[in-house]
């Protein structure tokens, strides 16, 4: 096991509390955070190679740079709580086992950014983590972490938590900041971005759990010793959310640069394939980045071991590569179904789209009924063709990327198994339940 | 001021021009079409997707091409600005798609649609969808559903544009529709079946580039092409009172705001939208309440863009003959 | 939202037109901006539902791990079909996405408790469990009986 950075003292009872968590150190980062300058913290981070871990691996430091600072106008940070992404849990794992590293990152974060309001929005479904979040803030501001003039500094900063109702896109920044504004969770069309105009029209940081929680250890170890671990420009740790078909799934923290096999096989994580079967595939980073079949996610098409870092698993690109994404690890074995994998996920894009562009409104709908008629046994051979070129119609066409999380994995699941779509037209098996034909599919 | 080329044609605009915008002062085929885009609607555009073009230099300052497709509507020009509409296959490409995406779910009843020959959409599709469909599905259906008692709403042929969402919020005193339900589902809905009940509703109409909204007064009466457009005015306390009548002898089938090329309400002569009240549209249907101008030339291309009416150079003349004899049966 | 969320647990578990009515009232807005809003948001009910909702995750790795005969056997010993409400008006059954409880697969959620690694005899003992609690426990709700 590498070093444990945000899941370090996970064990301690009480770790969930002010005084536990204060034990442990924490804090500490904090009182030393503001001894600093905000832009010392800034390139602090910058120096820590931090990238965004809710996905798109954006240098975390490189976005705060980028914040507008128009005088006299609020800035704020939000945190993006609202984990939706099939597959992944760690944002929850962590901020229910140890709400005060997020609350104590915030405060870093906003100190660095200038940020004198903050909010974190967590889903809706998650209701009895915002009542864990909220008590962590009030023993927060109890003890005068959060508030007017913290520890002395002069810095004021209120904190508030915020609600979701249940919408997958409003983790997508743009639709986050609608519905934390009230509104229907629409995503923006960007230009201009949330950094020059965000929450309220005003300049706004969004960032995932993982990320802001990264900063307390960055400042305590400073950001050259983060940058230390991993390989390249996948510094750090990733705590990477392991489900499925695994003997051991659950959040791990990982040291990026980890091989592959040794996560999938290690007993110190997943601990192998249930009951002993063999792996199929991988859904290396949440359920929108593309399905690798077994011998390309242990090995890169070059034949090099594949490494849990966000280069090496995007190698090949999406021929024969994939993505870290937010870290939701899916493992499937031999006896999983690609085809209704994929299906399922279809189905849960076409539930979540906003509707408000074309191409996604109507196309995950579309891939949905095609691949459910498929799995029904009345698919033909041109279906296949067809659900290429809707995916392809869909890439890159939308206002935001909801549309290419979509397409990816239908797109991977054809470029990799299309002998077993195949196969589900050529024995015209109906393979679907007799249950979800009946509630889910209005065909004609 | 930034210099931009679009297909190979370069124009100097003011900073913070849309592309859209733009090209329209190009002119000609070079301009993207736009289903959602409004010029005079606020925040309008980057729905439907029609418009999408490739950027294949930033600007001087950063010539890089942009990495994805961009919506010509909502995107400004950047000085140096270099820009692909029709000359890009993968343009091409990807409207055909969007044609297909806004089609998957269309009833297709252009036959029995008050909308038919003037259609953005039916536009749209001759000149960028490709033939025949690939969908086997049934297609969406919605209850069809009186907005007012003057409105009728089709959903089942909503693009989803917002526009009559964004007439309603910047022309209404207050929104009473809007759009409900998310992804495929979405629809615009006043959800209790609440009437739209003030004096600029009615150009919601207008504003709809599809039959979804149709004017209640109207339906089923004619096609448009059979109808004659004039240019007509009146002394309204309310709106402009400058509109286009559609006649069909010597009656007022249909009064609607005047339609510029690109099938948007054409300012007036202080420069803002000629939106027009209910009373204007839907109250006034006798050749009488107008002053007759002249027939209206249309340039937007479609069926009615024919103009074969304004041959008929007898038209005006009958017209107000028969205006005076419309009168004395009124005064009478 | 969060009158929404208020609202929706005082008014039994669900929005009516006149309780959005009421909410717009106090915002000061317009209703169709709050109509707008509730049917955009999967939580948000704007049906009655039953005193306990289960909503059992249906998405990726809950559905490889069985989420299905989780479904089908709620469907079974309830007697109803997905998205119906038992005739008592004491359970509706309800499939959602992903919960974000994927290592734990498969799982659903009552009220405000996630319900983890579930077995079939399991979600015996928990549906019997609330049978016998009989009402619906929010967060508002338990706030309420404190103050």
């Amino acid at each position: 096991m590498g070093r444990q950075l945000l899941l370090d003292n996970l064990d301690k009872p009480g770790i969930n509390t002010l005084s536990g968590y204060q034990e442990t150190g924490g804090y500490e980062s904090l009182r030393k955070a503001l001894q600093m300058k905000p832009e010392d913290i800034v390139a602090e981070v910058q120096k820590s190679g931090l990238r965004g871990r809710g996905g798109a691996g954006f240098p975390t430091g490189m976005k705060w740079s980028f914040l507008a600072k128009p005088p006299g106008e609020p800035r704020y940070l939000i945190c993006n709580a609202d984990e939706s992404e099939p597959g992944t849990f760690k944002d929850r794992y962590l901020m229910q086992r140890k709400p005060h590293i997020l609350i104590e990152g915030m405060i870093i974060s906003s100190f660095a950014l200038g940020a004198n309001t903050s909010y974190i929005y967590i889903r809706g479904e998650m209701m009895y983590v915002y009542h864990i979040l909220q008590k962590a803030i009030d023993e927060a501001y109890a003890a005068g972490y959060l508030g007017k003039n913290i520890l002395g500094s002069g810095f004021d900063l209120d904190l508030h938590v915020h609600c979701g109702a249940g919408a997958y896109i409003c983790g997508e920044e743009t639709a986050l900041l609608e519905s934390l504004e009230g509104k229907r969770g629409n995503p923006r069309i960007k230009p201009p971005f949330p950094a020059v105009k965000g929450l309220w029209g005003c300049p706004t940081v969004v960032n995932n759990v993982e990320t802001i929680a990264a900063v307390v250890p960055i400042i305590r170890i400073t950001g050259e010793e983060y940058a230390k671990i991993g390989i390249g420009k996948s510094t750090g740790t990733k705590l990477i959310s392991a489900s499925g078909h695994i003997n051991k799934p659950g959040v791990y923290e990982i040291e990026l640069g980890v091989p592959v096999e040794e996560f999938i096989y290690s007993d110190q994580y997943c601990g192998g394939i249930r009951n002993g079967k063999k792996l199929k595939a991988v859904v290396a980073g949440g359920s929108s980045v593309p399905v690798l079949p077994a011998d390309l996610i242990l090995k890169t098409a070059n034949g090099e071991p594949r490494l849990m870092t966000y280069e090496s698993l995007a190698d090949g690109g999406f021929a024969t590569g994939t993505m870290l994404g937010s870290g939701g690890f899916i493992v499937m074995d031999e006896d999983t179904s690609v085809v209704k994998n994929v299906w399922n996920f279809s189905r849960f894009y076409h539930h979540e789209s906003c509707g408000q562009c074309s191409p996604c409104r109507e196309g995950t709908g579309w891939m949905y009924k095609i691949l459910s008629r498929l799995l029904d046994g009345k698919g033909e051979t041109k279906d296949i063709d067809l659900l290429w070129d809707i995916q392809r119609k869909i890439e890159g066409k939308t206002i935001c990327p909801f549309g290419d999380a979509a397409a990816w994995p239908v797109a991977a699941a054809i470029r990799h198994f299309r002998s077993e779509f195949e196969q589900y037209i050529d024995k015209g098996n109906s393979d679907v339940k007799h249950y979800y034909r009946i509630n889910n599919l209005q065909e004609s | 001021m930034a210099r931009v080329t679009i297909d190979g044609h370069t124009i100097e605009v003011p900073d913070g021009t849309t592309i859209v915008e733009a090209a329209r002062k190009i002119g000609g085929d070079i301009v993207p079409p736009t289903m959602c885009y409004y010029s005079t609607l606020k925040t309008s555009g980057g729905y439907c997707r029609t418009c999408l073009v490739k950027v294949t230099k930033g600007s001087d300052k950063d010539p890089r091409p942009m990495p994805k497709l961009v919506v010509a509507c909502r995107q400004t020009v950047m000085d140096g600005m270099e820009v692909q509409n029709i000359t890009s296959p993968e343009v091409l490409e990807a409207r055909e798609g969007v044609v297909e995406f806004l089609l998957l779910n269309h009833p297709l009843d252009c036959p029995v649609c008050d909308q038919a020959g003037e259609c953005d959409l039916q536009d749209l599709s001759y000149e960028h969808g490709d033939e025949g469909t690939r969908t086997v599905f049934r297609r969406r259906t919605f209850p069809m559903r009186d907005i007012g008692d003057k409105i009728k709403l089709h959903m089942n042929r909503c693009i989803m544009c917002y526009r009559c969402v964004k007439v309603a919020e910047q022309l209404c005193p207050e929104r009473v529709h809007g759009v409900l339900n998310r992804g495929w589902d979405a629809e615009i809905s006043t959800y209790i079946e609440k009437a739209i009940d003030n004096e600029w509703s009615g150009n919601m109409i207008d504003v709809c580039p599809v039959g979804a909204l149709t004017d209640k007064t109207f339906r089923f009466k004619s096609r448009v092409w059979f109808t004659k457009p004039l240019d007509a005015h009146r002394d309204c306390d309310v709106c402009c009172g400058r509109v286009a009548l559609w006649v069909s002898g010597d009656a007022v089938l249909r009064v609607t705001g005047r339609k510029g090329v690109y099938h948007e309400i054409e300012n007036t002569e202080d420069g803002k939208p000629g939106w027009i009240c209910n009373t204007c549209r839907f109250e006034k249907k006798n050749l009488s309440d107008w002053v007759i101008e002249g027939p209206r030339h249309i340039d937007r291309h479609s069926v009615i863009s024919q103009n074969h009416y304004e041959q008929l150079k007898q038209l005006k003349q009958d017209l107000s003959r028969q205006k005076l004899i419309g009168e004395k049966a009124h005064n009478n | 939202m969060p009158i929404l969320h208020i609202a929706q647990a005082e008014f039994d578990g669900w929005l009516s037109p006149e309780v959005m009515d009421y909410v717009a009232s106090i915002l000061r807005i317009q209703p169709i901006e709050v109509y707008e809003v509730a049917t955009f948001y999967t939580m948000f009910n704007l049906k009655p539902v039953g005193k306990c909702l289960i909503e059992v995750c249906h998405t990726g790795p809950c559905w490889l791990m069985g989420a299905e005969d989780v479904v089908r056997y709620i469907e079974k010993k309830l007697g109803i079909k997905n998205g119906e409400t038992t005739a008592d008006g004491m359970f509706t059954l309800k499939t959602v996405e992903c919960l974000a409880s994927c290592g734990t697969a498969p799982m659903m959620q009552i009220g405000e408790t996630y319900h983890e690694n579930l077995t079939l005899e399991k979600v015996d003992t928990i549906l019997e469990e609330h049978k016998n609690a009989g009402v619906r426990r929010t967060h508002w709700e338990k706030e309420k009986i404190k103050s």
